[in-house]
Parts: structure tokens; C-alpha cells; sequence
């Protein structure tokens, strides 16, 4: 069993007890430690510049060419906060229990409930440093609701949240930069994590411009590079995103836990061919004024406007009377695979059900509509040449956010020690499934307020001998890395990384996808090695490694998917039971919701790495329950 | 809903490193399927290249949905291309027609060095905000966030202002290679907020200042800037910025 280091006392004060009781490190000394934070999205952003503000050294990484660009950058929707500024009866208690239930009992409580304690502390933070939130009349901030939730704590900036919040978290970043106190490296991609004595001691990275591998000692690494979404190829994540860091540290003996709790997004604009290269998420706050429906009879191809209402089946509303619209996203995203696997699909492909904005538009009127959504609107009519004034949207799930990532104790430190990992990269506070405005919040959580305090407790403690780029770790590391290059680049194969990645995609979303079961499953196991040896046989990449090369970027990236998915399948194929985003066909209720089993498996699963194509060994934390009482997810 | 496949010319911007000279490639691309956005067009070549064994365009990307500001194409001469507050990554081929040509060039600027083919340098940007595009609060100890009313008015166009992506098409677009949409509209939103009132003065002396050492022009008012901002952001913010800079010289005089 894992040891979570969960500190002992009531629910709602170990996190006080614990930041009163951490062992502190005098200002003079914290000059001495040298911290690499690896990823400057919301998370590593927050978490470089609140270091740097104590006094660390910090040397930070990403792979775009500008902090500023993260795939943080494309949330929409908000970030949730207990402010219960609506005093419509949230609180620190509510929004930890809404978490947990959201998160279909697989987090830990007190991880969950720390979340929601500082919640409150991160938009005091945010508002600060200038991020433009929305605002009422009366000049104070405005609050919406969001899918999963009955309080309207959801603090937003238009649709454009992430990007204002991650502008703010580069600004305090760049502040930092200017005072000497973060060196910034842009355009670097982590290759491998180096360990000296058990203990992450610094990185390796390629200048994605020289091609150069570079190597940067620390006292400890901070992992905040985002979620593996990109293993299904189509995704709403940014066409960077990757698991190459996380993976990495991976193989070097970090577990990964859960692997098989990915979100699949209900809102997002239908593929329209094979062109396509990416999906395009619509902020699920449609849902709060949008409704949705699709005919009643099966091939039904009339354009909209000609099904009359008592044709329609706005099944949401119908099958969840109390949630409707809003149900969490596992829910609707299943629901609409449901309609559309019964032939009631709409659109060309018939992958796609109704958001219908009419009945707000006239209870509302247009204008109200479009201070509400009009940026999405028009993303939604530049890329499918419709207005959805008029029409309503289609959309259709796609692979959004994972809740896995790799295991951390409280501390946020992984089982190796030194190495932290943050935010969307870290699998701690979603359990099976996230809540709308959830990840945004626990990014800024982890960096602004969680690490601060729990690096401490590591490096106060933690024996560090002087490490620097010339111990013979870091040559090995370079030299593999440099192997591994010139071999990629040595296969002169016939097909593209992309066909690859899409082959691979296809699997994944076909088999590990919005539903499960052991056959698909066993399947994809088979077929997944094997793709993954015609890639090391057959993969084309022209051009050096001596200089920008997307294509050698790309084949990395694919080349750790392509394990990842296997562990993805082994992860799904062992939980026998259905939780959150993770639903098992073997294993659902009478009303075809997710049915959990707790008594066997009310516990993470962190494997750890053996061998590629080896099993991996799986290590298992109970997660008890000591506030909640677990019940069945009922959303009727 | 996808109509006929396109054919078309493309002259593409091929730069092996910053101290190469580049020319215009000639590329004939078939089937092109209106429904592709601009870059899965340039997908389709680079897979070509692939194909033929040869270098694919280099050029940046990420989020491919508008909000990154990574993408950075000039096409037809203009930075982004043809349609109205749209990036790269969100222009469609359905803009574009059968048999057309079209040019695609890198953002060009003297502060923005080529690295390859269509991507640049832009890293002189972070460099500008870095002089003071921020409010210097450290973590914790902030007062309750609505502790201070802000007029939605207010508000509302501190967050226009925010919206940029910083891409960089301004100073692509603009004949004086100048970037002050760029930094206005940090200014802006800044001295609009009532958190950025204290460090108003020295904020805009030290960006207006690392402007011109990065070596970004001369505003001459030509308002292209604007024209190609794919947020559009207003050249109002350049006015509120000058009155901001005046404010502050004078101020630090007496
Ligand atoms: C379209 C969309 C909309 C969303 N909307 C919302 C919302 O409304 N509310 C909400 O709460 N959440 C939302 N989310 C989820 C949320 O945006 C993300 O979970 C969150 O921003 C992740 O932040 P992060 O800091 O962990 O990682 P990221 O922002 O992904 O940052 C990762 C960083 O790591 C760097 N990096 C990655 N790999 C490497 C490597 N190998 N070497 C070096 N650096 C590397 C990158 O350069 C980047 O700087 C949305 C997600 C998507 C896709
Ligand atoms: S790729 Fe992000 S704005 Fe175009």
C-alpha cells in the first residue's frame, strides 16, 4: 500500500495543522536551493513565481516559444471558488462534497478538501494582480453556474477565463524574470529526468531551435506539464500537448496512477473530416442557456426547424428532470453516444445531437445571448460556416481532460522522491471524473498555494549532496536521449508520425473511450504493441536533429503515447467496476448509469514501469472515506 | 456540408536558419477540401514533403483555436490572411477559391528574427512585459477580491484591452515594424484597473522603453495595426498609452 502522508486530524484542519507544523527554511537559506519547474501553464507559471517570490532559485521550461502560450491559454468556461458571493449557499464543505460526489468517490478527501479551503485565496490572488473578471453592475464580480453544480460559484472573464488567468500567472512569472530571481527557458522539451541516490536531482532537455540536449542540475523538479489527451490524436487539447515529461519520469520510476480516467467533453464541435487535426471544445456553459435534443425517430433528416417540438426529444431534460441541461459531463457525453448509437444522430455524419438556443433567445433575447456567448458563437460559424442564431449547434464528446497523471503523495512529491508534480499532470483531485471549472482551480491552487508551503518540507528535510551537469547521470541521460534521436531519425520508414498517431488515436477512442468493456479492451492490447513496433520499423522523419524539427518533436511524443495507451488499456481492463469518466459496459446500474464497486476497488492504482511491453506492476492507496457517506451518482 | 475539393498554388517562404538567405517555393496542392482550416491545408503539403522526401514547412502552432497567438502567417500580404479577426489557425479554405494563388510569408519585423521558414522569433514581447507589464503583488496576503468595486464599464474594457493574444501580426502588419498596439494594450488594461494605479508611471517608462531598445518602429499612426489584430484590439489604447506616458514624464520631472 502507498503511504498518501495524509495528515491526522478533523477533515477541515489538517491543512492548517499541517502548513503551521511544516518545517520552515530561513530566507537566506532557500537561495541555496535551486528548483527546475518544467511547464509554465497555469500551474508551473503560479508555481515559478510564488517560488522565485520566497526566494528559490528557479530555472523554468516549456516548449512553446513564450510562457504565455501554454495550453492553459484555451479554457473557456471559469474557475470555481467557495466565495459564495451569490449567497446562494455555497461553502468550503459544499464545493468539497460536490467535488468528491463529481469525482464518483475515487479522490482523496483531503486533498479535495484542501482545494476547496484555498479556492477562496486564488481569485483575491488573481483579481490582484489585474485579471479582468466579469463584474456586475453594481461593480462587483459576477458569478455563473456550471455543469455539475446547483450554486453559481463559477468566476469567469468572458470565454476567455483561462487565457486572462494564465496572462495573469505570466505576469508574476515576467515580474520574477525581470528581477533576476527565474531564469526562463522557452522552446525546451524535457527528454529525461535525471536521479542521483533515488532522488530527482535535474532534467535534460532539447533546444527545440539548436537541436542541442542540455542538461540543468537541481535541487528538486516540478513537473507542471499538462494531460496526455493527445494520446486519442483528435482532442481539445493544444497540438503541443504530450505526456513525453510525465512519461519520462515514468520510466525513470514514477508511478502513474489511473490512467484510464479521462474526460470526454460533451460540448465540442463535430469532426467534419479526415483532415481534421484537432476538435474544437465549446464551453459547457452553453448548457445553461442551450438545450439539447434530437428527433425522435430514428433517421430522421429534416433540417431542424422542420421537426416539431412534439418530435423532439430533448433527452436530458427528460431522463434528469432535475439537472437537465446540466448534468455532470460523463453523463451527457454517454447520453449523446447513446442517442446516436440508436441512429438518431444528426448532421451529415450523424455524430452530433442539437444545442438549441431558440427558447433563450426569445426569453432572453439575442443580445443577452451574445454578451453571454458571442465569441463562441462566431468560433462555432468560423469553423462550420453556420449560424447558430439561427441553426442550432451540433456537437458531439471528445477527449478533453485526464484525471490521471502521475501519483503524489498530499505534498504533491511523487514516490520518487524530489520530483513534484502540478496540476493537470498530477492525478490527485478529480478522482474518475472533473467538475466544469475544476482544473483551472487546481492548477492555481497547486502552484499559488500547495507548493509554497510542501516544497519546503522536502528540501528542509531532504539530505542534497551538491549535484551539478557534470555527474555521470546527466552523460547517460544526454547519451540516451542522443541514441534515442539518432534511431528515430535512422528509420527512414514510409509513413508520417501523423498517420501513426492517428491509427493510434482511433484505437484508443474506439476501445478506451466513453465506454469500455474486456473484449475491446483485450483487443487493443494486442494491437496496440504491434503499431507500436511497425512504428519503430516503419516511421519516416526527414531532416536533423541539428536544428527545428517538428516532425522528430512529434515522433517523440507519439512514440510515448504508444505506451502509454497500453497502460491506458491494462488500467481499464483490471478495473472491473464503472466510476466517472470510466465507465465499464459490464458494470452499470438498471438506469445505465455508472455502477461502482466499492468494496474492490475503492482505491488509486499507481503502476509502476517495468519494461516496454512488459506488464507494469500495479501498486494500489485506499482511499477512505471518513466525511462522505458513498452513494450511487444519481443525477435523476 | 463540405462542397468541391480545391486545387491550388501555393509560394511558400523557405528559410533553412536565421542566417540563410529564403526564397519562394513554388507548390501545386490538389483536393484541398474547403471544410480544412489554413494549417490542416499546410498539414496536407508538409505530408506531402514527407512523402517526397523533403523538408516539411516549418511554422508554429498550438492551440489551433484563435487564443494561443502562436500561429504567424503574412498571407497574401497580410498578416493572418484575408478574413476579419480571425488567426491563421482559424482561417477555412472555404475563403478561398478554386485555381488561386496564394502567397504565405513569415511575420517579418526586425525584432522578430526568422528561425525557419514561416516561424519567428518573438521573443522580444515577453522581453517588453517583462520591463513592467504586471502589478508587482507576490502570492498570499491580497485582500478579499471584492474588497474594491470596479465599474463593469471599467472592467469591461480592461478585459478588451487583456484580450490580446500577442501574436505579433500588429508589428507585422505595420510598415514601421512598430509594437505599440502590443504594449498599449498591457498599458491599457493596467492603468485602467484600479490594482495597477501604483506602479502606473514607472510601468509605462520601462515598456515604452524596452519597445525601443528591441528595436520595434515608430507609430505613424496608419492604424493597420488594428485593422489585422485578430482580437481587435483598438488603437484607442495607443492613445490612452501616449496620455499615460506623458502623464508619467511630466509627473517625474517635478
Ligand atoms: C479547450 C479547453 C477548455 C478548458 N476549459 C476549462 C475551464 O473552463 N475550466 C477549467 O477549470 N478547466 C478547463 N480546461 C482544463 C484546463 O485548461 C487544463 O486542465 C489546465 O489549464 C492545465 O494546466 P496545467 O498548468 O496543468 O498544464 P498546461 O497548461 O497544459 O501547461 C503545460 C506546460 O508544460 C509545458 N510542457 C509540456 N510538455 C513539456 C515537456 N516535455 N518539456 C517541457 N515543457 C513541457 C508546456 O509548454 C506548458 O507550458 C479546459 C481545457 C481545454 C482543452
Ligand atoms: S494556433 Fe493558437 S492562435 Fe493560432
Amino acid at each position: 500500500m502507498l503511504d498518501s502522508k495524509i495528515p491526522s486530524g478533523p477533515l477541515s484542519e489538517k491543512w492548517t495543522e499541517h502548513k503551521g507544523h511544516c518545517k520552515l527554511i530561513n530566507p537566506a537559506n532557500k537561495r541555496k536551493f535551486e528548483v527546475l519547474v518544467v511547464g509554465t501553464g497555469l500551474a508551473g507559471a503560479s508555481a515559478a513565481a510564488s517560488l522565485a517570490e520566497l526566494g528559490y532559485n528557479v530555472k523554468a521550461f516549456c516548449v512553446q516559444d513564450s510562457p504565455r502560450r501554454a495550453h492553459s491559454i484555451a479554457a473557456q468556461g471559469g474557475i470555481n471558488a467557495a466565495k459564495n458571493y451569490q449567497n446562494d449557499g455555497d461553502s468550503v464543505w459544499r464545493l468539497f462534497y460536490d467535488t468528491i460526489k463529481g469525482g464518483d468517490y475515487r479522490s482523496r478527501e483531503a486533498n479535495v478538501h484542501r482545494l476547496a479551503e484555498v479556492s477562496v485565496n486564488i481569485i483575491d490572488q488573481c483579481v490582484a494582480q489585474g485579471v479582468p473578471f466579469a463584474r456586475d453592475y453594481g461593480g462587483l464580480l459576477d458569478n455563473r453556474s456550471f455543469g455539475g453544480a446547483q450554486v453559481s460559484r463559477t468566476f469567469y472573464a468572458r470565454g476567455q477565463t483561462g487565457q486572462q488567468l494564465l496572462l495573469g500567472a505570466y505576469s508574476a512569472l515576467s515580474k520574477e524574470i525581470n528581477r533576476g530571481a527565474v531564469e526562463m527557458y522557452a522552446r525546451r522539451e524535457m527528454m529525461d529526468l535525471v536521479v542521483v541516490d533515488g532522488k530527482a536531482r535535474g532534467i535534460v532537455c532539447r533546444n527545440l531551435v539548436t537541436g542541442k540536449i542540455e542538461s540543468y542540475a537541481g535541487d528538486a523538479v516540478l513537473l507542471c506539464t499538462g494531460g496526455y489527451g493527445n494520446v486519442f490524436y483528435l482532442s481539445t487539447n493544444a497540438m503541443n500537448s504530450n505526456v513525453t515529461a510525465a512519461w519520462r519520469c515514468h520510466r525513470k520510476g514514477a508511478y502513474f496512477a489511473n490512467p484510464c480516467y479521462t474526460q470526454i467533453h460533451p460540448t465540442c464541435i463535430p469532426v467534419s473530416g479526415d483532415h481534421q487535426s484537432k476538435l474544437t471544445l465549446m464551453s459547457e456553459s452553453l448548457r445553461n442557456d442551450g438545450r439539447v435534443w434530437v428527433p425522435k425517430n430514428k433517421g430522421d433528416k429534416r433540417p431542424a426547424s422542420q421537426i416539431p417540438e412534439n418530435e423532439r426529444d430533448y433527452y436530458l431534460e427528460r431522463k434528469y428532470p432535475s439537472f437537465g441541461n446540466l448534468v455532470p459531463r460523463d453523463v451527457a457525453s454517454r447520453n449523446a453516444k447513446q442517442v446516436c448509437d440508436e441512429g438518431r444522430g444528426v448532421g451529415d455524419t450523424g455524430l452530433a445531437v442539437y444545442l438549441d438556443f431558440r427558447d433563450s433567445i426569445q426569453r432572453l433575447g439575442a443580445d443577452t445571448i451574445s454578451a453571454r456567448y458571442g465569441n463562441l458563437f462566431q468560433m462555432y460559424e468560423r469553423i462550420t460556416g453556420e449560424d447558430p442564431y439561427s441553426v442550432p449547434m451540433r456537437i458531439f464528446p471528445a477527449i478533453h481532460y485526464t484525471m490521471g497523471g502521475l501519483w503524489v503523495d498530499y505534498n504533491l512529491m511523487s514516490n520518487l522522491e524530489g520530483l513534484h508534480v502540478l496540476g493537470e499532470a498530477n492525478f490527485s483531485d478529480h478522482g474518475a471524473n472533473r467538475l466544469g471549472a475544476s482544473a483551472l482551480m487546481q492548477g492555481l491552487a497547486d502552484g499559488y498555494f500547495v507548493i509554497p508551503y510542501t516544497l519546503g518540507i522536502y528540501l528542509a528535510g531532504a539530505t542534497l549532496p551538491e549535484v551539478d551537469e557534470t555527474h555521470d547521470a546527466f552523460k547517460e541521460a544526454v547519451d540516451s536521449v542522443q541514441k534515442a534521436t539518432k534511431k528515430l531519425l535512422g528509420i527512414n520508414g514510409s509513413r508520417t508520425v501523423d498517420d501513426f498517431h492517428k491509427r493510434l488515436g482511433r484505437m484508443v477512442w474506439d476501445n478506451i473511450g466513453m465506454s469500455r468493456n474486456k473484449e475491446g479492451l483485450n483487443d487493443v492490447l494486442q494491437k496496440i504493441p504491434k503499431l507500436r513496433e511497425e512504428f519503430w520499423s516503419d516511421v519516416r522523419i526527414t531532416g536533423s536533429g541539428e536544428q527545428l524539427n517538428a516532425e522528430l518533436e512529434k515522433a517523440g511524443r507519439v512514440a510515448d503515447f504508444l505506451e502509454l495507451g497500453e497502460l491506458m488499456a491494462q488500467d481499464a481492463l483490471a478495473r472491473t467496476e464503472s466510476c466517472g469518466g470510466h465507465f465499464r459496459e459490464e458494470s452499470k446500474t438498471e438506469e445505465d448509469e455508472a455502477k461502482r464497486d466499492d468494496e474492490n476497488f475503492c482505491f488509486v492504482s499507481a503502476w509502476e514501469y517495468t519494461a516496454t511491453g512488459k506488464k507494469a506492476k500495479l501498486h494500489k492507496e485506499k482511499l477512505t472515506f471518513e466525511n462522505v457517506e458513498l452513494t450511487q451518482r444519481s443525477y435523476k | 456540408m463540405s462542397s468541391k475539393a480545391m486545387n491550388l498554388t501555393l509560394k511558400v517562404w523557405r528559410q533553412t536558419g536565421p542566417n540563410e538567405t529564403g526564397k519562394l517555393a513554388t507548390y501545386e496542392l490538389q483536393g484541398v477540401s474547403p471544410d480544412m482550416s489554413f494549417l490542416e491545408m499546410i498539414d496536407m503539403l508538409n505530408a506531402r514533403l514527407i512523402q517526397e522526401r523533403e523538408d516539411p514547412i516549418a511554422f508554429d502552432h498550438d492551440c489551433r483555436e484563435g487564443i494561443c497567438g502562436m500561429c504567424s502567417m503574412v498571407i497574401n500580404g497580410t498578416p493572418h490572411g484575408p478574413e476579419k479577426a480571425t488567426t491563421t489557425c482559424q482561417l477555412h479554405m472555404r475563403k478561398f477559391s478554386d485555381g488561386d494563388t496564394i502567397v504565405i510569408e513569415p511575420f517579418r519585423a526586425d525584432a522578430f528574427p526568422v528561425i525557419k521558414d514561416l516561424s519567428v522569433d518573438r521573443s522580444a514581447f515577453d522581453r517588453v512585459i517583462q520591463a513592467g507589464g504586471y502589478v508587482s503583488v507576490k502570492t498570499g496576503g491580497s485582500p478579499d477580491a471584492n474588497a474594491t468595486p470596479i465599474p463593469k464599464k471599467v472592467a469591461d474594457e480592461a478585459f478588451e484591452a487583456a484580450a490580446c493574444i500577442g501574436c505579433g501580426a500588429c508589428v507585422a502588419g505595420c510598415k514601421n515594424a512598430s509594437a505599440m498596439l502590443f504594449v498599449s494594450a498591457k498599458v491599457s488594461q493596467l492603468a485602467l484597473l484600479p490594482q495597477g494605479q501604483s506602479e502606473a508611471a514607472t510601468r509605462v517608462i520601462n515598456m515604452v522603453s524596452k519597445m525601443d531598445e528591441e528595436g520595434f518602429g515608430n507609430c505613424t499612426n496608419t492604424e493597420v495595426c488594428e485593422a489585422v489584430c485578430p482580437k481587435e484590439i483598438s488603437v484607442r489604447n495607443i492613445a490612452r498609452m501616449n496620455r499615460e506616458y506623458l502623464k508619467a514624464t511630466v509627473l517625474s520631472e517635478d
